[in-house]
């Protein structure tokens, strides 16, 4: 008769094979786990951040929210209620002026970096200028434009002001325009050229009319981000009490309102800090937005 | 060379061509040069205006570099009243706020790329995406507001505290811990320039990170490495300019960050060792005393800290796109 544990193979587990018992591979197993773990604690964070961001601008700001912000200049120091439309109506003035101003000097020069600019030194070393420009301190800007025309009329004015900001939106302008005109295939634009088309009407008919949605984005990306800009109207257009509509004289603006207003002693004035500040934020954010979504670019076949 | 008419005349003859045709690829010669050109004008618009900026703020700075040479980046005194300028506290409460701000975002920011690319299922990307582009959206100075009215309370009462219980009992770095904890100060300014350069250095790491191709990570998972492992060990290196170039893209960001700064850091003429203190940037300075400055050398020493500013965030930005090119050279490649 055999020994009954003759009968039985080994039932020992070998770590060699089966990885659920490999020490090796159990501590690699447990360190990608905690790397994915923090990814996700990392992604959270960020979204953590937005939330309580928007969160507290929606506190803060509702209260203020009011048929007298939308009514009334902004108030005096010391005197009680007011409103923002002074501001808001300056504000307008100078994005409205300065996207007119940049959004055709932006295409073309996207246009001419896309059509002529494939081997061009020329186009290279405006693409990196462009892009160090879109990053660039925009309180230095506004040295810049106070230097060279601020200093001299003696003055500030709506005008520096728009001028400060365009300086900022054209760089968004110009690289938005040329990525997306790199897109179009070219065999778009040969047949355009076999049909005898010169080439700036292969460049403006053909070429920008295919990717119209995405250089529509650059150009409300461009708003949103001259909306938000504090710094270069700091010393150009500076700041105005009163409604004005005077561009050539200091012109109220929401971002040095709310600049001014939210570090001041009175309650008033606080409160319609937050509440332009909830203006301003959520057209920003609805700018994203609804350049993403409504304006988004199909790639042209 | 024949001229123009006696060449229209030869295309006439042979039949090559007739004198309308002849006359619209006139026009359109034409209209194709006038297209170069005007293009090409505004193009050497944005060129000139950089040039335009540097020149601006050398003569501008001039008046201040002549009085105090050199030494004015070493001297530490700002004295308005007697005159007296010096950009150490400003260079100092610059590099210190963007170094933080680049520590605590780094990690973050390859988290969220990361879960971006890798982790993410395919419906929740967009989203998220956009959810974190718009957090770059936010404009500065709202992060001023909320740093200065919800964040600082906070770290003054829990987090300030509980640093200074913890690291600041150590030796050396305890320094760094010590002090009044206000609130506003140097750690403030980081923290608030981390979260707004986060949006940033991610986007680039998630471009950068796509353009790894799939052969690569897929021979990696067919020698069973586990998902961490082909980032550390695959990814990671293959992106390593594109992951330094998006993080001096950041710090060139964070250096030249205006209103965030100026509402937290404490305006505070003074240099210490801890960060706990209030000091101040080269942008809160201009921020706070370019409008009311009134001697021509108090313009014209923040003209020099402009300068300075724009000469180290000009080197910082550029140094980027360039590791960042080399990066994009490999794009083409499978």
């Amino acid at each position: 008769m055999m020994h009954p544990d003759l009968n039985r193979t080994a039932t020992v587990v070998d770590p060699v094979v089966n990885p659920a018992v490999n020490p090796v591979y159990r501590r690699r197993l447990w360190i990608h786990r905690i790397g994915i773990g923090l990814s996700f604690l990392a992604m959270s964070v960020g979204l953590f951040f937005l939330m309580w961001i928007l969160f507290t601008l929606l506190l803060k700001g509702f209260g203020a929210l009011s048929l007298d912000m939308f009514t009334q200049s902004t108030p005096a120091p010391g005197s009680d209620g007011g409103g923002l439309i002074n501001a808001i109506t300056g504000s307008l003035m100078l994005v409205g002026l300065a996207t007119l101003i940049s959004t055709p000097i932006g295409i073309l020069a996207g246009v001419y970096l896309a059509e002529y600019g494939e081997k061009n030194w020329f186009a290279q070393v405006t693409r990196f200028v462009t892009d160090i420009m879109l990053s660039a301190p925009s309180i230095v800007i506004g040295l810049f434009v106070y230097a060279v025309y601020v200093a001299n009329v003696k003055h500030f004015s709506g005008w520096a002001g728009t001028f400060a900001i365009s300086l900022i939106a054209v760089p968004v302008v110009v690289r938005t325009t040329d990525n997306m005109l790199k897109l179009v295939p070219h065999s778009l634009l040969e047949a355009a050229f076999a049909l005898g088309a010169p080439r700036w009407k292969v460049g403006i008919m053909v070429r920008l009319r295919a990717v119209k949605a995405g250089v529509i984005t650059g150009v409300l990306l461009a708003i949103a981000r001259i909306s938000g800009e504090t710094a270069p109207l700091l010393f150009t257009a500076l700041n105005n009490q009163f409604y004005s509509a005077n561009m050539n004289a200091p012109l109220a603006n929401l971002p040095v309102v709310i600049y001014q207003f939210a570090m001041s002693p009175y309650d008033n004035w606080r409160s319609l800090a937050w509440g332009g500040a909830l203006l301003v934020t959520f057209g920003v954010l609805g700018l994203n937005i609804l350049s993403r979504t409504l304006f988004s670019q199909k790639i042209p076949k | 060379m024949l001229s123009a008419s006696d060449q229209d005349a030869k295309y006439i003859a042979s039949g090559l061509a007739s004198k309308a045709m002849l006359a619209t690829m006139r026009k359109q010669r034409l209209q194709d040069f006038i297209f170069h050109k005007v293009t090409f004008s505004f193009a050497l618009s944005v060129l000139l205006v950089l040039v335009g900026i540097i020149i601006s703020l050398i003569i501008g700075a001039w008046p201040a570099l002549r009085e105090f040479g050199p030494a004015f980046i070493t001297t530490v005194e700002w004295d308005p009243v007697n005159d007296k300028y010096g950009a150490l506290i400003a260079i100092v409460g610059t590099l210190s706020t963007s170094l933080i701000a680049l520590l605590i975002a780094f990690p973050v920011s390859f988290g969220i790329a990361l879960f971006l690319t890798e982790i993410c299922p395919a419906w929740l990307k967009r989203p998220l995406g956009t959810a974190v582009e718009l957090l770059a959206g936010v404009p500065s100075i709202i992060y001023g507001m909320w740093g200065l009215f919800v964040l600082a309370p906070l770290l003054a009462d829990y987090v300030q505290p509980f640093l200074k219980n913890t690291l600041g009992q150590l030796p050396v770095i305890g320094q760094l811990f010590s002090g009044p904890m206000m609130g506003i100060g140097i750690l403030t300014a980081g923290l608030i320039l981390a979260v707004m350069i986060i949006p940033f250095i991610a986007s680039v790491m998630r471009d950068v990170f796509e353009v790894v191709p799939a052969v690569l990570k897929e021979s990696a998972y067919g020698l069973g490495c586990t998902k961490w492992e082909v980032v550390r060990k695959i990814v990671l290196p293959y992106t390593k300019n594109g992951v330094v170039g998006g993080l001096m893209l950041g710090l060139g960001r964070a250096f030249g960050e205006t209103m965030a700064v100026t509402f937290v850091i404490g305006n505070a003429h003074k240099l210490s060792w801890s960060l706990f203190s209030a000091g101040n940037s080269i942008a809160s300075t201009l921020a706070n005393e370019f409008a009311e400055a009134e001697s021509t050398l108090h313009v014209s020493s923040l003209f020099a800290l402009g300068l300075i500013l724009f000469v180290i965030t000009f080197v910082v930005l550029s140094a980027a796109k360039i590791m960042l090119l080399s990066m994009s050279r490999n794009e083409g490649t499978k």
